[in-house]
């Protein structure tokens, strides 16, 4: 009996020890050294068309900063589906990379974790300086009033894309500036047989983006200025009622597209199938589609009226990649330099036009290669009617919950229940109140 | 700290054998030689479930939230506030949870219903032989020995509006539909849901019946034949009653199973499912995962064990009281 009694109070023990270990393993408060000098790990986002097209792109960049430097970078390219959750895990054991990606819609939550390295007057001094980036980029790297936890790599904007056979086919000269102008383009097209625009109805993040500037442009917010949740309030109401209307009463968008969650409304648009598409920096997805760029002309996204500009004429979130820098690295200087390496005006030049996105980096704006008419609508957009989506540490989870609400609300009007003022408030109010107590 | 507390006993104890030993040399080592074969499974046991298990515990009575993940032993206490969340039934959290934990036992007593049903009908009907047999027995397993990602992957295409064979096979070719259904958001999710779940689990409960089945003696079935039973009969009086132990653990484990499935709704809805096929494994997932709120995730999870312990307790006791009351 003794001797069972000795093996459990072992066992019990070391469980006991183990535990406490696991505790310890939490605490991931170390603050950075320069333990291993010669090395990085690096998580890139997946930006390209896929895994391995953003492999082809990186590898030779990060081989010259090798051969720059003598630092070897580990690069692992993250799926977007994955990204969150492996910063999260990494963030829980502390076992994360030097440097990583994040979707700069995520920094002030991330922020609040407290895992990254905050870009202090004295950090952005080792990279040139905090003037060097567009302000509107700057706008979404953490919550206001404190250091940001990024730096923004790569800018983006959305964008109407319209296929121009299928609008001369059916008669329409310009591109819709307004959203009735679209309307009674997008009936036009239907005339003609074509789906008129397309949209991820079931793609929380999209519909976060779309509903977002319809928000703006009715001079709404879905946060007080305080940063408490605020979508019950009847602009915000009207201004998701909307977007989903385009669906449920305009029926410009197609029933079909309310379980779209996978792109598959940019194969539609790239397969000629749609004449329209609300879309980020789509250029490089739609040449790998087989679409000549030719075949299709970028239009601002529609307002309410007149032209996009400031104010409720805002028609995009400032979309785009920043670059973060783990708090605990053991290479801290080496990921600071590799963080100046990628934000350089030279890279800025080559990353950007490999992925079609704007250099958030100002003096790289100004290559030719981003004057073309493509991206010059996109960056005017950056430049004068972009906001940056709400900046509180709650973005994630509101992203989860607001893009659910649309998601529930595009299931209704494509199983032809009618959206309603209340049944789009209930809805909203449903996410306002799955929202954490902050 | 803890380490110190424990090290007095182990070390009284192992005096205490060692002040025994050189009397019975051989017993000791005989007595405690199981044990030691045991050990190593004790410990993994205790690492794999145990540990994880109890820091899960310690979770669901901390407000861990983004701002504490980091270093979660820091996260204040809340005492049972995460509970008291969880199990408050007229706010959107409780009242969420309530939902999915209904949809969850629906789905399920359908879900087992059918694998068991599909599952037996199958095996005895493979019990005669006939040409092909092996065949058909191997090609009924193959949904059970195929990737869970990739099977139900391959559902969602098929449930999916537009260019999804299920619809073109409802509404194009019978024409039982007025228009194409939506299959994977609204409420036919749930139905969707249902299918991939018995698709999945019904070769199971054909495997374990049919290995049921091997056991029953042919004796028995010559006897009734004699004695004058139908096929139906047979099934009724000899088949089913000496399944009866099988089914018992089949029924649990196919409960347990389907209760605690995450893959398929996961795969087959993303991380936010429609409200009609809202699985607690999913909704708990989302809880701490998504929304961050990991306390309040690790609360429904300590729910949720506790309610599965009750049932399976429950089960156990009435189905071992049945079999005493059989033997007897």
């Amino acid at each position: 009996m003794r001797s069972i009694r000795a093996a459990a109070v072992g066992a019990v023990t070391l469980s006991l020890a183990l535990a406490a270990t696991a505790c310890g393993g939490g605490s991931a408060t170390g603050s950075g050294s320069n333990d291993s000098p010669k090395t990085l790990t690096y998580w890139a986002s997946n930006q390209g068309a896929s895994i391995e097209a953003d492999k082809k792109v990186l590898r030779p960049e990060l081989d010259k900063f090798e051969q720059r430097t003598g630092i070897k970078v580990e690069l692992e390219v993250v799926p977007w589906s994955d990204l969150l959750n492996r910063i999260l895990t990494a963030t829980t054991s502390g076992q994360g990379p030097d440097v990583l990606n994040i979707g700069n819609t995520w920094s002030a939550s991330l922020q609040a974790s407290g895992a990254l390295l905050p870009w202090d007057e004295k950090n952005f001094a080792k990279i040139g300086g905090r003037d060097r980036f567009a302000e509107t980029a700057l706008g979404s790297t953490g919550a206001q009033g404190k250091d940001p936890a990024a730096v923004p790599l790569y800018s983006m904007a959305y964008a109407l894309y319209y296929n121009k056979k299928i609008f001369a086919d059916a008669g329409i000269s310009k591109p819709p500036a307004t959203w009735s102008e679209l309307v009674a383009d997008g009936k036009k097209i239907k005339a003609e047989g074509v789906s008129p625009l397309g949209a991820e109805g079931a793609n929380l993040s999209e519909n976060i983006h779309h509903v977002f500037v319809f928000a703006k442009q009715h001079g709404a917010d879905f946060f007080t200025a305080d940063g408490k949740p605020d979508f019950t309030d009847p602009k915000v109401v009207d201004a998701v009622k909307s977007y989903v209307d385009l669906m449920a009463k305009d029926k410009v968008i197609p029933a079909g597209d309310a379980e779209y969650a996978q792109n598959q409304s940019v194969s539609d648009f790239a397969k000629g199938k749609q004449a329209m598409l609300l879309w980020q920096t789509a250029s490089a997805n739609l040449k790998s589609q087989g679409m000549s760029e030719d075949a299709y002309g970028i239009a601002p996204v529609p307002v309410i009226s007149g032209t996009p500009g400031d104010g409720t004429q805002v028609n995009s979130p400032v979309m785009g990649i920043n670059m973060a820098v783990f708090k605990n690295t053991d290479n801290l200087d080496g990921a600071t330099r590799f963080v100046k390496f990628m934000t350089s005006d030279e890279e800025q030049k080559i990353l950007n036009k490999a992925y079609s996105a704007i250099p958030p980096v100002k003096s790289a704006q100004a290559d030719p290669a981003f004057a073309a008419p493509d991206t010059a609508v996109l960056k005017d957009t950056l430049a004068t009617s972009a906001a940056a989506l709400p900046q509180v540490a709650s973005e994630s989870q509101f992203e989860t919950a607001v893009g659910t609400a649309v998601k529930d609300l595009f299931a209704d009007a494509a199983a032809g229940r009618p959206v309603t003022t209340g049944s789009v408030e209930a809805k909203l109010q449903k996410a306002q109140q799955q929202m954490p107590a902050a | 700290m803890t380490t110190t507390a424990f090290k007095e006993p182990v070390r009284q104890a192992s005096s205490g054998a060692a002040a025994r030993a050189p009397r019975r040399p051989g017993r000791l080592r005989r007595i405690s030689l199981p044990y030691l074969l045991l050990l190593p499974a004790l410990l993994l046991e205790l690492l794999v479930h145990l540990v994880p298990m109890v820091i899960g515990i310690v979770m669901s009575f901390k407000e861990l939230t983004q701002f504490y993940i980091r270093d979660w032993g820091t996260a204040p206490w809340s005492g049972l506030g995460n509970y008291q969340v969880s199990v408050d039934f007229d706010a959107p959290v409780g009242e969420a949870l309530l939902h999915s934990f209904f949809v969850t036992v629906g789905f399920t007593l359908l879900s087992v219903g059918l694998c068991w049903l599909i599952g037996t009908a199958a095996a005895v009907f493979m019990q005669d032989t006939f040409r092909g047999r092996g065949l058909l027995r191997a090609l009924f397993l193959v949904p059970y020995a195929l990737p869970v990602y990739t099977a139900v992957i391959t559902w969602a295409f098929m449930f999916q509006h537009d260019n999804g064979l299920v619809n073109h096979v409802l509404h194009d070719q019978l024409h039982l539909t007025d228009k194409p259904s939506f299959w994977l958001i609204g409420d036919n999710s749930f139905y969707a849901l249902l299918t991939v779940s018995v698709w999945k689990g019904w070769p199971f409960a054909f495997l374990i019946v049919t290995a049921g089945l091997q056991n029953i003696p042919g004796e028995l079935y010559e006897a009734a034949a004699l004695d004058g039973a139908g096929t139906w009969q047979r099934v009724r009086r000899i088949t089913l009653p000496s399944l009866r132990p099988v089914n018992q653990v089949l029924v649990l484990v196919l409960f347990l199973w389907t209760f605690n499935d995450f893959n398929t709704p996961y795969v087959l809805f993303g991380r936010s499912a429609p409200e009609a096929a809202d699985l607690v494994s999913v909704h708990i997932y989302q809880a701490s995962f998504v929304t961050w709120n990991f306390g309040t995730g690790s609360a429904m999870s300590v729910l949720l064990l506790l309610f599965l312990l009750v049932v399976t307790g429950g089960y156990l006791l009435l189905t071992s009281r049945g079999r005493r009351a059989a033997d007897v």
